[in-house]
C-alpha cells in the first residue's frame, strides 16, 4: 500500500533523527509504562481494600436505632407547633417485634439474614480481665452471613456453640492475652454485672486486630440471659449475593421496618471518598508524567520544524497547503505517541509481572492486616487510558510547533537560505 | 499566443516602522511560449516580483491574473492548488529534500496532485530525469549528486505536473559555467521544444541577452523591457 505523501515525509523526518526519536519514544513509553503499573497497584489496593471491607462486614446492617428523632403526634396534626421541655420515654433498647421484622425482610432480601444481640462484656481468666464485644448468634445464620469465614477458624467453628453448655468462640489474640486456649473455661461478665462460666470451643483469626482481640461469640440465648435481655436482638446482618445492591436493599428495608439500616457503602463513605480522591491524585500524576513526556516531543518537533524550515518553504512552493504542513508535524507527534504507547504497554505489563512476584510477610503487633503480596489489578482500561493520555499529549505537543511551522512564510525562508 | 499571465500595478510593500517597497507599480503581460528574463541590480526587486508572480507572496496593491484566474479571489488553499497545477519553481539553490532520492523528489508534486497512480508517477519522474541526463542517478540522494545534477533534478521536479509556466530564481547562480550552460539549455529547450513559458530572474546579462524578452527593474520599478531575437 502506498503511504500518503505527508506520512512519508513525516516518516523520513522521524527516522532521520534516530537518537532523538528514541529518546522521545522512550520518554513516552516510560510514562505510559509507569502509569499502567501505578494504576494497577492503586486499583489493586482499592479492590483489595473493598473486598476485605465487603467480606469482613455485613453488606447491610440493621441496628436498634432510628435515623431521625421520632415525630410527636402533635407535629403531624398541626402545621406550626413548638415543643419544649420534651422528656422522651426511656425505651427498652432492642429491635421491637423481632419475629415480625424478620418476616418483613425474609421474603424479598436477595441474600442471607442473621440476627444477633451485641453487647459489651468482660472476659476474666487467671486474674486477667479483657473487655470484649459479646455477640449472641444463631450458628447456622452466622455461618450463612460469614461473620467469620470457615478458613479463619483456627480451631472449632460456630457449630461448636451448640454442643451443650456455655460455649464461647473468641479471637486467637484475645485467648493469647488471657493465656487461655481451646477448652479453657473462662468467666464472662455482662454490663449488668451478671457472670457465667464459658468454655472456649473455637478460636478464629481474621487478621483484623480489633476483632481478633476484642470479639467473642456465644449462642443468642446465652447472650440474652447473660445481659438480662430475654428475646431481644439489636443487630440484623444481611449478606447479599451482589454487594453492589446494598444501598438499594438498605433503603427499602429502612422504609419497611423503620430502623436505621446502613449499607456497607454508607458505613465506609469517608473511606470510599478517600479512594476517589486517591484516584484523582493518581490520574493527575499520570497525566503530569505524560505531559512531561509531551514536552520532550514538543522540544523535538520544534527542533525539526526549525531545521526543516527550508523544506517547509519548498513544500509550500510546490503546492502543499498550510493544512498539509500542520498534518505533517502532528503526524510526527502522533507517531511518537503511538510508538511510545505500544512500548509503554509492554513496559507496564512487565512491571506488573515483576511487582506480582514481590512477596511480603507482615505480622506482629501494630499490624492490622497481613499482606503477603502487592495487590495488582489487571485492567485493559489502564492501558487504554495511559495510551489515550499519551496520544493526546503527543498530538498537542506536535500541533503547537506544527501550527507555527504552517504559518511560516516561504519567501522569508527562501530569501534566508539564498 | 494566448496571454498566460497579466499583472496590473503590482506592488509589494513590507510593512514596518519604515515600510520598504520591494515592487513598485509593475504592470506586465506574459504570453504562452515566452522566455522572459527579469534583470536588474541587487535589491532591485527581481526575486520579489518573481515570488509575486508565483503566488508565494501577497500583493500589497495591484491585480494578478494567472491563466484567466484573478488570484486576489483565492484563499491560501486555492493559491496552493493553483501553484501545484500550473507553476513550476526552480530556485538558486536546489532545495531538494535530503531524505528523498532524486526520483522521489521529482515524484513529490505528482504525489501531492494525485492524478497519476504510483507506477505512472514513477515512470514520468524517471522519464524527466532521463531527458535531463540523469538516468543513472535516479536513486541517488541529493548529497550524492553534483551541483549541476541537483539543479537538473530541481528542474525535473518543477516539470513534474507538466505546468505551463516555470519560474526560475537565479537558476544558474550557484553553478559553474559548464553546469550553468547545461541548465540554461534545458530551460531554453523547455520554451522552444516543449512550448513552456519560462520567467527567469538573472543578473547574468549574457544569459539574459539569449532569452526572448527582458524586463529590467530598478528600485522595484520596471525601467525597461525589450524583445530580443
Amino acid at each position: 500500500m502506498k503511504v500518503p505523501v505527508v506520512l512519508d515525509l513525516a516518516r523520513s523526518h522521524v527516522l532521520g533523527r534516530g537518537r532523538q526519536t528514541l529518546v522521545a519514544v522512550l520518554s513516552v513509553a516510560l510514562g505510559v509504562g509507569f502509569s499502567i503499573a501505578m494504576a494497577a497497584l492503586m486499583q489493586g489496593g482499592e479492590d483489595d481494600m473493598i473486598e476485605q471491607m465487603v467480606n469482613a462486614m455485613p453488606h447491610v446492617r440493621i441496628t436498634d436505632e432510628f435515623r431521625h428523632a421520632r415525630r410527636q403526634p402533635v407535629q403531624d396534626r398541626f402545621d406550626a407547633v413548638a415543643i419544649a421541655g420534651l422528656r422522651p420515654k426511656e425505651d427498652r433498647r432492642g429491635i421491637l417485634n423481632p419475629v415480625e421484622v424478620r418476616a418483613r425482610l425474609s421474603g424479598w432480601v436477595p441474600g442471607s439474614l442473621a440476627w444477633s444481640l451485641r453487647t459489651q462484656g468482660v472476659v476474666r481468666y487467671a486474674g486477667r480481665d479483657q473487655g470484649l464485644t459479646l455477640v449472641g448468634i444463631e450458628p447456622d445464620q452466622a455461618q450463612a452471613v460469614a461473620a467469620i469465614k470457615p478458613e479463619e477458624f483456627i480451631a472449632g467453628d460456630f457449630q461448636s456453640l451448640a454442643f451443650g453448655g456455655n460455649n464461647l468462640v473468641v479471637g486467637d489474640r484475645l485467648a493469647e492475652k488471657l493465656g487461655a486456649r481451646l477448652g479453657t473455661t473462662v468467666s464472662l461478665v455482662s454490663a449488668t454485672g451478671e457472670s457465667r462460666s464459658f468454655k472456649i470451643t473455637g478460636l478464629f483469626h481474621t487478621g483484623t486486630t480489633a476483632r481478633d482481640e476484642g470479639e467473642g461469640y456465644v449462642l443468642l440465648t446465652k447472650a440474652q440471659t447473660l445481659s438480662d435481655r430475654p428475646n431481644v436482638i439489636n443487630d440484623i446482618r444481611l449478606r447479599l449475593a451482589d454487594p453492589a445492591l446494598a444501598p438499594e436493599v438498605a433503603r427499602r428495608a429502612e422504609r419497611r421496618i423503620g430502623y436505621k439500616t446502613v449499607a456497607w457503602q454508607e458505613a465506609n463513605e469517608s473511606l470510599l471518598e478517600a479512594l476517589v480522591v486517591r484516584n484523582v491524585i493518581m490520574y493527575t500524576v499520570v497525566g503530569a508524567i505524560l505531559v512531561v513526556a509531551g514536552f520532550g516531543i514538543f522540544n523535538i518537533i520544534s527542533t525539526i520544524t526549525h531545521e526543516k524550515s527550508r523544506d517547509i518553504a519548498i513544500l509550500k512552493s510546490l503546492g502543499f497547503t498550510e493544512r498539509d504542513i500542520r498534518r505533517l508535524f502532528v503526524a510526527e507527534g502522533v507517531a511518537f505517541g503511538v510508538a511510545g504507547s505500544v512500548i509503554g504497554w509492554m513496559i507496564g505489563a512487565l512491571l506488573c509481572v515483576a511487582m506480582s512476584m514481590v512477596r511480603f510477610e507482615l505480622s506482629g503487633a501494630g499490624v492490622a492486616q497481613e499482606m503477603t503480596h502487592l495487590p495488582l489489578a489487571w485492567n485493559v482500561w489502564h492501558y487504554l487510558v495511559a495510551a489515550g493520555c499519551a496520544l493526546a499529549s503527543a498530538s498537542m505537543a506536535g500541533y503547537l510547533p506544527a501550527r507555527r511551522a504552517a504559518r511560516l512564510h516561504p519567501v522569508d525562508i527562501i530569501r534566508g537560505a539564498s | 499566443m494566448s496571454v498566460l499571465l497579466r499583472g496590473e500595478h503590482l506592488t509589494r510593500i513590507l510593512p514596518g516602522t519604515v515600510p520598504v517597497t520591494l515592487v513598485d507599480d509593475v504592470s506586465l503581460t506574459v504570453s504562452g511560449g515566452e522566455f522572459v528574463a527579469i534583470t536588474g541590480p541587487s535589491g532591485s526587486g527581481k526575486s520579489s516580483l518573481l515570488y509575486l508572480l508565483g503566488l508565494l507572496d501577497q500583493l500589497t496593491r495591484g491585480r494578478l491574473v494567472l491563466i484567466d484566474q484573478d488570484t486576489a479571489e483565492l484563499d491560501e488553499a486555492a493559491r496552493a492548488a493553483l501553484r501545484l497545477r500550473t507553476l513550476g519553481f526552480v530556485f538558486q539553490f536546489h532545495f531538494l529534500l535530503p531524505e528523498f532520492s532524486a526520483l522521489d523528489n521529482v515524484m513529490l508534486p505528482m504525489r501531492k496532485l494525485g492524478e497519476r497512480n504510483d507506477r505512472e508517477q514513477r515512470e514520468r519522474a524517471a522519464e524527466l530525469l532521463a531527458v535531463l541526463g540523469l538516468e543513472a542517478h535516479l536513486h541517488k540522494r541529493p548529497h550524492q549528486l553534483s551541483g549541476g545534477q541537483r539543479q537538473r533534478v530541481a528542474v525535473a521536479r518543477a516539470l513534474a505536473n507538466d505546468p505551463p509556466l516555470v519560474l526560475a530564481d537565479e537558476p544558474t547562480g550557484s553553478l559553474d559555467s559548464a553546469s550553468s550552460e547545461q541548465v540554461f539549455s534545458i530551460l531554453h529547450d523547455l520554451v522552444h521544444q516543449r512550448g513552456k513559458t519560462v520567467i527567469a530572474v538573472t543578473h547574468d546579462m549574457e544569459l539574459a541577452a539569449r532569452m526572448g524578452r527582458r524586463l529590467h527593474l530598478v528600485d522595484g520599478r520596471l525601467e525597461g523591457q525589450g524583445r530580443l531575437q
